[in-house]
Parts: structure tokens; sequence; C-alpha cells
């Protein structure tokens, strides 16, 4: 996987996570171009569709588009399976997530992102393994205490 | 204490610095670009310090300003600093920093020169989670360079004693493969062990990485191979499975031999997918699953598979009680379609299929009798090996259902003829049997037409026919056949007889198959009561001896379609008879609730009647030979039943614009489940519970709910009063504290004097010179029955906790005759509610200060709320001063900010009674008495 875009139904940036070294620039292009391109889509159009060289696999829960861009000979469909397992994980830690369970803990969602996909690649499949994980980073971040 | 306060200060000088960064961005829109750059300079000076929290700080907001664009790269060396502090939070907001900060350039000079033992160093932190985030911060930016220096460190992680960094080492070595592929070679073996790591989360890693390492050069995985099919076999977890099939899908084409091995394993994976699909089917969706399915049906190799495609397009087709299907025809072209099939075991499948729908679904019939006779016309394709040839045994249904519904025949004669010809001598026994009876039933329709027309040539020509093939029947070595036939070549004989003397006698021929059929519940016989007397375990006749007694039960054929066996024909009987016992049997099934009703309102079976007969039937040319080149039947019916639910669709929004409700036909797929999931078009709409609220008839008096409120306490009748106290914006520790004084007494009442006891924290302003004893005159007098209000500023210092402050009220209570001086006691409130002003937040800059981070949170739950939710909203904005940002649905974030400019951000959330609220502060005391506050608002509710 390249990379991972969160934005909402206006266009928001909600979260972005980057596995390959981009400029800042290149990413600024890249997140506005699709984001346009996405947007554009009707509900009953398809959920993957090719962009520059890469796949864009993505989904709509609610208001937020989960936005992913894989190489050519990646599965589409487990792409599609990933997005949701990422949901499904925030719906669990969140309990019945929704976008502004993501704006309020951006910081949570990226901790939930990390111990699911790492470098793009799939770090664990099993949900209890990847909460308990956070839930555990959770406790260690309470003890070190808060820098400000 | 006072090291607390300190301590707290200076935690507060931080917070400002951040807040004042977000706040001063959304007060400089104009010249944003200007004020940051000044920000960044103070940013600047702040790394230079040596004090690690304030560079922490500082790097904080830098993360707060590269997420609104600017660049940040000039500072990567700083953030590798804070990076390797010692402390868990600072890392995971640097290595968030990072990993979207990759400049890639600087950043790897940076770390390759100076940070690389800092990493290392994380890498061998005794802490697993340091570790973890410094392997998610390298995942992002792993250059040749790094990966080169690194890998050995890593490698050794993939043998840690936790899962948790043994994963994450296999995850990443994959990245430095791809950035040094130098490493594999030595790191192979060990990431070969990986695959059997007893921690299903490190083997699944290790599944990925060998999967995207074989993709690029299958040929150098090949040796894996049993090792993965091992895995394959064992494994329970799908997503490793995927990764593991892609894989073998890889390497195939290098060793065929895999091929073979794989078939079982990937049937069996075939088949659970096939039991998802299962489940899977609606009325929308039918069509189009099982119209794929025919084309897997067309593709297969090897009979063992289609055999299960096709049981599995009836089980789908048919499943409770064939629920899904909208249009039969559709169906019963698919199964005829079905009947191509060659070498299929599961002739007797499709015919007890057949059978059951042209049975159950009367409006049907008609097409499918249409269908069946092309079959019958066509048995020969079907039967061009017949030894082996399960399929034939379709030509069992296609002949009954001829037979019995012979009047919807549009050419009767024609089907005699085909059911006739010499080559059915060659289909099994049984089925001659069903052909033989209903070419008597048909040879009964025809009758009756030809004698209609007055034709009487036909009809004895007809008899001839009869006369002619059936002596080939009376021949067969099957007995049933032959008696079947012998008995109805005799009939015929003396039929022809009587027309020959012009005797009328298709009415009687019909009367011998006279009688409706009905459908059956399976279990029906079983639920039949027991008549009064009749005792089923006594014995009718003694048993003579055991070994006589057990009956040899006949094997039947067809378990499905036992209408055929158990219809009794009494031809023998009398008409009268027979339409007493007719009436007797309809009468016991109407009362029986598992007999299926006939009337076809009520039946479920039939439901889909009207929509059958909506459809514009096709016009199937019926010459045509079952394999009709082109595009298979069912797919027109695909199409057709697309166009018409367009047509439909289109219809009803033309009805709902023109609000006709009237209901006919085609209202009932406008209720139909399925169909509606497309009229669901995704509509969250944002309310501002705010502006709502006048309509919410909110209880205004809730203030008077406080049980400490004083003109409850106190229960004097003399004047009664109600307070407000509210933040003042200007000033950040001042609160002004709105009373209604109202007069209940009949007396005036004069020279009021206010006067609150001071705390330590806050202070009643007085006029300049004056005691903190001495009151305030409240500057009007209240004539009996009036009500008036009067402000009094406050001093507070701190707003974090709330407070109670004890008054009295003294007054000159002026009578006809006297006056008398009264003192009145009461408490003010001062709740941390107070502090807080309704202050509008954009869902921007709300996020934005979310980010930043630097916020507290705390959560409540309250069980048992049962009001609306919007309600809900407009009582926490009411009663405790926030304001709604965003809503969707039933979640909603709120925002307010105290008067010292604490931001308090609550996100409320609302599902079966339970609101969850978790909120956010800069300041957690505050916060935490917040939070009390709204609990015990709906406390009282």
């Amino acid at each position: 996987m390249r990379f991972m875009l969160l934005f909402s139904r206006q266009g928001k940036l909600r979260l972005q996570k980057w596995y390959t070294a981009t400029a800042e620039r290149d990413k600024k292009k890249m997140v506005r171009e699709l984001m346009q391109v996405v947007l554009a889509r009707k509900p009953k159009m398809c959920s993957f569709l090719e962009w520059r060289d890469l796949k864009i696999v993505y989904k709509r829960y609610a208001s937020l588009y989960f936005c992913c861009a894989v190489e050519e000979q990646d599965n589409e469909l487990i792409t599609l399976e990933v997005i949701h397992r990422f949901v499904e994980l925030l719906d669990k830690y969140f309990g019945s997530v929704c976008e502004l369970d993501i704006i309020f803990n951006f910081e949570k969602a990226y901790f939930i992102l990390d111990e699911f996909l790492m470098g793009g690649e799939i770090q664990d499949t099993s949900k209890k393994s990847v909460l308990k994980a956070i839930e555990q980073a959770d406790l260690l971040q309470e003890v070190s205490g808060y820098p400000w | 204490m006072a090291l607390k306060i300190v301590k707290g200060s200076i935690d507060r000088m931080f917070d400002k610095n951040l807040q004042d960064l977000v706040r001063g961005i959304r007060n400089h829109k104009e010249d944003e670009a200007k004020y940051i750059s000044t920000c960044i300079d103070e940013i600047k000076q702040e790394l230079k310090q040596d004090n690690i929290a304030v560079k922490a700080n500082a790097v904080c907001k830098l993360t707060y300003l590269q997420m609104l664009g600017y660049d940040v790269s000039w500072a990567a060396f700083n953030i590798v600093e804070v990076m390797s502090s010692s402390k868990f939070t600072y890392k995971v907001s640097c290595s968030q920093l990072q990993l979207q900060s990759v400049d890639a350039v600087l950043i790897t000079t940076i770390i390759n020169s100076v940070s690389l033992p800092l990493v290392t160093q994380d890498l061998s932190s005794p802490n697993q989670y340091d570790t973890g985030v410094a392997l998610t911060g390298l995942s992002c930016f792993v250059t040749p360079d790094l990966a080169r220096d690194l890998a050995s460190d890593i490698m050794t992680l993939m043998s840690h004693t936790k899962p948790y960094i043994r994963k994450k080492a296999v995850l990443i070595m994959y990245k430095v493969f791809l950035k040094y592929p130098e490493s594999l070679r030595p790191a192979f073996p060990r990431l070969k062990e990986k695959l059997e790591d007893p921690d299903p989360g490190v083997q699944s890693a290790a599944v990925n990485v060998i999967c995207e390492l074989a993709r690029r050069n299958p040929k150098n995985y090949l040796s894996l191979a049993p090792l993965f099919f091992k895995l394959m076999t064992s494994s329970t977890n799908n997503w490793v499975l995927i990764k593991i099939i892609k894989l073998f899908g890889a390497l195939t084409p290098l060793e065929p031999r895999l091929g073979k091995k794989l078939i079982e394993p990937l049937t069996n994976l075939i088949h659970r997918a096939l039991d998802l699909l299962y489940g899977m089917v609606s009325k929308k969706n039918l069509m189009e699953i099982v119209k794929k399915l025919m084309l897997h049906v067309d593709k297969a190799e090897g009979t063992t598979y289609r055999d299960e495609l096709l049981t599995k397009i009836i089980d789908i087709c048919s499943q409770s009680n064939y629920q899904y299907i909208t249009n039969f025809e559709w169906y019963i072209s698919i199964l005829v379609e079905l009947t191509r099939l060659e070498g299929t075991r599961h002739g007797h499948l499709i015919a007890s299929q057949m059978l059951d729908v042209a049975i159950r679904v009367k409006a049907i019939r008609v097409f499918a009798v249409a269908q069946m006779a092309t079959l019958l016309d066509n048995g020969h394709l079907l039967t061009g090996n017949m030894q082996r040839n399960g399929i034939c045994e379709v030509l069992y249904a296609a002949a009954w259902i001829c037979g019995e519904f012979s009047e919807h025949l549009e050419d009767p004669m024609q089907t005699l003829e085909a059911m006739l010809r010499p080559k059915v001598a060659t289909l099994p026994g049984h089925i001659q049997a069903v052909y033989v009876q209903n070419a008597a039933k048909l040879f009964a329709t025809v009758l009756r037409k030809q004698e209609g027309t007055t034709d009487s040539l036909a009809a004895q020509e007809t008899s001839q026919l009869l006369i002619d093939r059936l002596p080939l029947f009376v021949q067969s070595a099957n007995l049933e056949v032959q008696e079947r036939a012998s008995c109805i070549l005799q009939l015929v004989k003396y039929i022809q007889k009587l027309q020959q003397k012009e005797v009328e006698v298709a009415e009687e021929v019909t009367a011998l198959f006279a009688g409706e059929l009905n459908p059956v519940a399976p279990k029906a016989q079983k639920k039949v009561p027991v008549p009064d007397g009749l005792d089923l375990d006594a014995w009718i006749n003694e048993p003579p001896s055991e070994s006589e007694s057990e009956d040899e039960k006949p094997k039947a054929i067809f378990t499905k379609e036992e209408p055929k066996h158990t219809r009794p024909r009494h031809t023998e009987v009398d008409e009268k008879e027979l339409a007493r016992r007719r009436e007797a049997r309809k009468q016991e099934q109407a009362n029986n609730p598992f007999y299926i009703k006939t009337s076809p309102s009520s039946q479920k079976v039939y439901q889909d009647q009207p929509g059958v007969e909506h459809i514009p039937v096709v016009q199937i040319d019926l010459s045509v030979p079952l394999k009709v080149p082109g595009m298979p039947m069912s797919d027109q019916y695909l199409k057709l039943e697309e166009e018409r639910r367009q047509k439909e669709r289109s219809e009803r929004k033309k009805k709902e614009k023109k609000k006709k409700r009237e209901k006919h036909g085609r209202g009932r797929r406008a209720d139909s489940g399925p169909e509606s999931e497309e009229d669901i078009t995704p509509a969250h709409h944002v309310d501002i519970v705010t502006e709502e609220m006048p309509e919410n008839a909110l209880p205004s008096d809730d203030d008077d709910k406080d049980p400490n409120d004083p003109h409850k306490a106190l229960d004097i009748d003399l004047d009664k009063y109600v307070y407000d106290v509210q933040g003042n914006l200007q000033d950040g520790s001042q609160v002004v504290v709105s009373v209604i004084f109202e007069n209940k007494t009949d007396h005036f009442l004069k020279s009021m004097e206010f006067n609150v006891l001071d705390s330590l924290n806050s202070k009643l302003q007085r006029p300049e010179g004056s005691s903190p004893h001495d009151g305030l005159a409240v500057p009007f007098q209240l004539p009996p029955g009036v009500s008036n209000e009067a402000r009094f500023v406050f001093s507070v210092q701190s707003i974090v906790m709330p407070q109670k402050l004890k008054g009295t009220l003294t007054f000159i209570v002026k009578t006809e005759d006297a006056s008398t001086h009264e003192k009145l006691d009461f408490k003010l409130h001062f709740t941390c509610t107070s502090y807080l002003i309704t202050t509008p937040c954009y869902s921007d800059a709300y996020a934005k200060l979310l980010e930043s981070g630097e916020l507290k949170s705390s959560s409540l739950k309250l069980e048992g709320v049962i009001m609306p939710f919007h309600h809900l909203l407009a009582r926490i904005c009411f009663h405790h001063h926030f304001s709604v940002v965003e809503r969707i649905d039933s979640c909603a974030s709120m925002y307010s900010r105290s008067i010292q400019g604490h931001h308090v951000c609550l996100l409320v959330k609302t599902s079966n009674q339970t609101v969850s609220i978790d909120a956010k502060c800069d300041e957690p005391s505050l916060l935490g008495n917040v939070l009390d506050e709204i609990k015990h608002t709906f406390s009282q509710c």
C-alpha cells in the first residue's frame, strides 16, 4: 500500500498516512487531485479505480471516505477488507465510531492504524491483539504523563 | 500545594503558547503567513533551550503547523532529538510528525549522521512499546543507508521474546529488503522460521512478507511451497489464506505439479465461498448471482464441481420457500438451461424443482407447460447417451407437468405425439410409466378439443395414434409400464368403438383424470389430528409372525414429489361421491394450518403471482431447439427484470410526485425490503442544535431544581429570588450574578442589602474603601408582587472548582403601622458551568484544536436517558453553555470556553438510552467538575 487517506464529504482531510517517502508538495497535489476524483463519484459506482499508475480503493462510511492507494499487482478486494478491518478496529476502540471521533482523537486513530498496518502491510490480523497493544500503549502514556 | 501551583502555572504557560498559536492563527485570517512566521521564530527560540519539555512543546506546535501545510523540515534535527527522549508521549508525537514530513534527503542525512545511535538505542529499549514506536517510525523513512546499518539490529529483534516486537520486526524487514537487498540472504532463514512462529500475528506477518517478496521473484521461493501448503491446510486465518493463495498463484506457473496438489484445498475454499453465497442472496441480487454461477457452470471442468454448482444454484433459489425469487419464469428458464449439463447426477433434483414450482405456483403453469413441451419435443437431445445420464430424469417431470396441466398446452397433439415416439422406449422404466399415464391424460385433453370443433375424424385419428403406438409399451419389460400401457390401450380401443358409433366420449374420458391437485406442505401428513377413538398403537390384526411382518418398502424414486403417488384416482367412484370427498377435503385443509391454502391472496407461495402476471411475456419460439445460440434465456429475464425494476422505480417516483397513494399490483414491490435499499440515499444532515433551541420548549425554571436553592430551603414566603451566575467574557476573573428579587408579601420592601461572605477564591466586588463585611445596597425598592433584577460582580481567582458562597439579604418590611427589619440567608452556588461561555466554534478550528494534542481527556456515561438526542444536546447547550460544533446522526461534538480561555470539547454519543460523553479540556479538574455537573443535570430528569 502506498498511502491511506481519510477525508470527509466536504473534502477535509482527516487522516493521512504515507508509506513511501513523498515530497510534501507532491503529497498535497495528490491529495487534492484524488479527493476531487473520489468525491465526484456516485454512490453506485465501483469502489476501485485506476489513477495515475496506482489503483485506488475507497469506501465511504457515513460522511467519511477511506481511501487507499495500492500498486497495480495488489488485490483490490483485500484492500477493501483492510479498510473495513481498520474501520472495525476504530469502531471497537471508540464504540460506534463516527467522523467526530477521528477528529477528536486523531492521535489515537493514528495509533490504531500504526498497530494494524506497518509500512503498508498488515501487521496483525487479529482485532484482539491490535486492540490489546493499543490499550497497553494507552496505559503507558498515562503513566509517563503528559509533557505539557 | 505551592509546588503544585507553580507546576500548574508552568503547565499553563506552555498551554497558552500552544493555544495562542491556534487562537492566533484563527484571529489572523488575513495575514496568517506573517503571524506564522513570527510563531516559527518563537519556536526556533524554544528549540534552543535545554529543557526537553519546552522542546517537546515546540515540536508539538510544529506538528500542528506541519498539518496546516508549513514546511518544518528545518527542525528535523530537533525532532529527532526530542524523539530520543525517554518519554513515550514525546516520541509518539514525534514519530507522527516524522512520518508526515519526510523530506527524504534532509532527514536521511540527519538521521544517518546523528540519530542512528538514538534509533538503535530505542530498538534495544527494555520497553516493548518504545521499541514498537521506533520500528513504526522507521518503517516510514527507511533509506538504503539506514537499512544497511540497522539490518542486523532488526534481525536480532525478529527473535525478540515479545511477539509484539517480533511481528513489527518481521514486517519492517520487508522495507529493509527493498532498500538493501543484500540483507535478504542472511535474514531469510530466520524469516522462514517465523512462518512457524507460535504467535499467529508474527506468522501472518511472515507470510505477508514472503508473499510480497515472492511476487517479485517467485523462483527463489519454490522451496517453501510444502511449508506454505501445510500452512494453507492448517490455517484458519482468512487473511493469511488469501496471501498464500496469491503466492501459489505466482508459484504454479513455475511448478506444474503444484497445480494438481492445490485442487483439493482450493475446491474446499470455493466450497466455503459458495456457502457464503447462500446467505448473501436477496430478491435484488438473486438473478445476478445465479447468472454468475451459470457462467461458472459453463466454464467448469470436471463434473463434480459442476454438480456442486448446480446443487448450489438450486439451493440458493429454493431456500426459504423460494423467498427470493421474484420471477418464476426466470427460474424455470434457469432449470431448463441446467438440463443442458451433460453427465450430471442431479437430474432428479432439477426434476423435483420443476414439479414443485409448477404445482405450487399456479401462475407459472402456462409458461412451465410450454417449456416442458419443448423439453419433451427435444427429448432426444437429453437422452443422447442416457445410460449414464442422470439428466433424463427431467423428462419425468416434463411429462408429468405436460399431462397434468395439459389444458394449458398450445398444441397438445404435438406433445402427445412426442410422448409416444419409439425412442421413449429407451428411457428408464419409471419414466416410461409416467409417459404412458400422462399420454392418456393428454389424450383426454386432445379429445375434448377435437370434439369441440365437431371434427370427429380427427378424434378418431388420435385414438388410432394411441392404438398404434401403445403396443410398444405393452411389450415393455418393466411391469408398471406394461400394466399401464395395456390398461390404457384397452381403454382407447373401447373409446374408439364408441367414437365409431358417433358417441361423444371426451367428457367421460376427462372425468377419469378430474380433480384439482393441491400442494401439501411436507409435514402436513404428520399434523393431521388423530380422530377420536383411533388408537394407532393398537393392532388391527395380531401379527402372525416376526418374519412376515417386515414388509419390503417400495423404494421411492422421488422422495420430493409425493403428489404423484399420493394423489388418489378414484376412477370407479361416482361423480357425487367425488364431489363430496373433495368438499370434505377442502374443508379439512382450510381448517388445517399446515396446508398451504388455495386462495392465492393468502398464500405465501403465490405472493409473486401478481408480479409474474405483470411481466411482459417474452415470445419464445418453441421450435427453437434447446441450445439457443447467443444469449441464454435466463439472461433475457435478467435484462427484463432490470428494465422492469427501472420502470417501476421511475413510475414510483412519478407516483410519489403526484402524491398518489394508489396501490395496485406494483404496490407490493414498493414494499419489498431489498428493493427499497436503493432508495436509501446517505443523507446525514447536520443539525445545529443551538439554533433549534427556541423550538424545544425547555423548562425555564430548571435552576430551581437545585436542592440547595435558598428560597426552597428557607421556605419563607416573604420574597423569592432566582439567580443566574454568568461569567464575564471581557475579564477572565469576573463573574456576574444576576439576582431577580420578587416580593411575594403584601408589604412594601425597601433598604435591601445584599452581602456575601467572601472566600479565598471569590470576592464580592464592593465599592472602593468598603470593608469585606459591608453589604451592597440593592438599587431599588419592591412594592408587593413586583420583581426586579440586580447584578453583582464577583471576582474569582481559580475557576476550576465549583464553590458555594453564603450570604444574607437584609431588608425592611414596611407595614401600615410599623416597619420591621428582616433577614434572609441564602447560598450562592458557583458551578464550573457558570464559568463557561457559549462560544461558537467552526468544525475546522475544532479539528485543529483537537489535533494540537494539548487537551486532556475524560469521559462520562449516563444510563437510562430517554430524551431525544436533540433535546439532550439542547439541554447541554442551555444549562452548560455549550454550542454544537457538528452533529452526525446520534453523535455530536460540542464546544465551550471558560472565561479564562480553557477549551472544553465534548463528544456526545447516544445509543439505547446510554449517553457517553468523551470530553477534552486543557484543565482536567475543570473538566471533571463540568462533567459532574452535566451528570447532575441529567440525573434530575
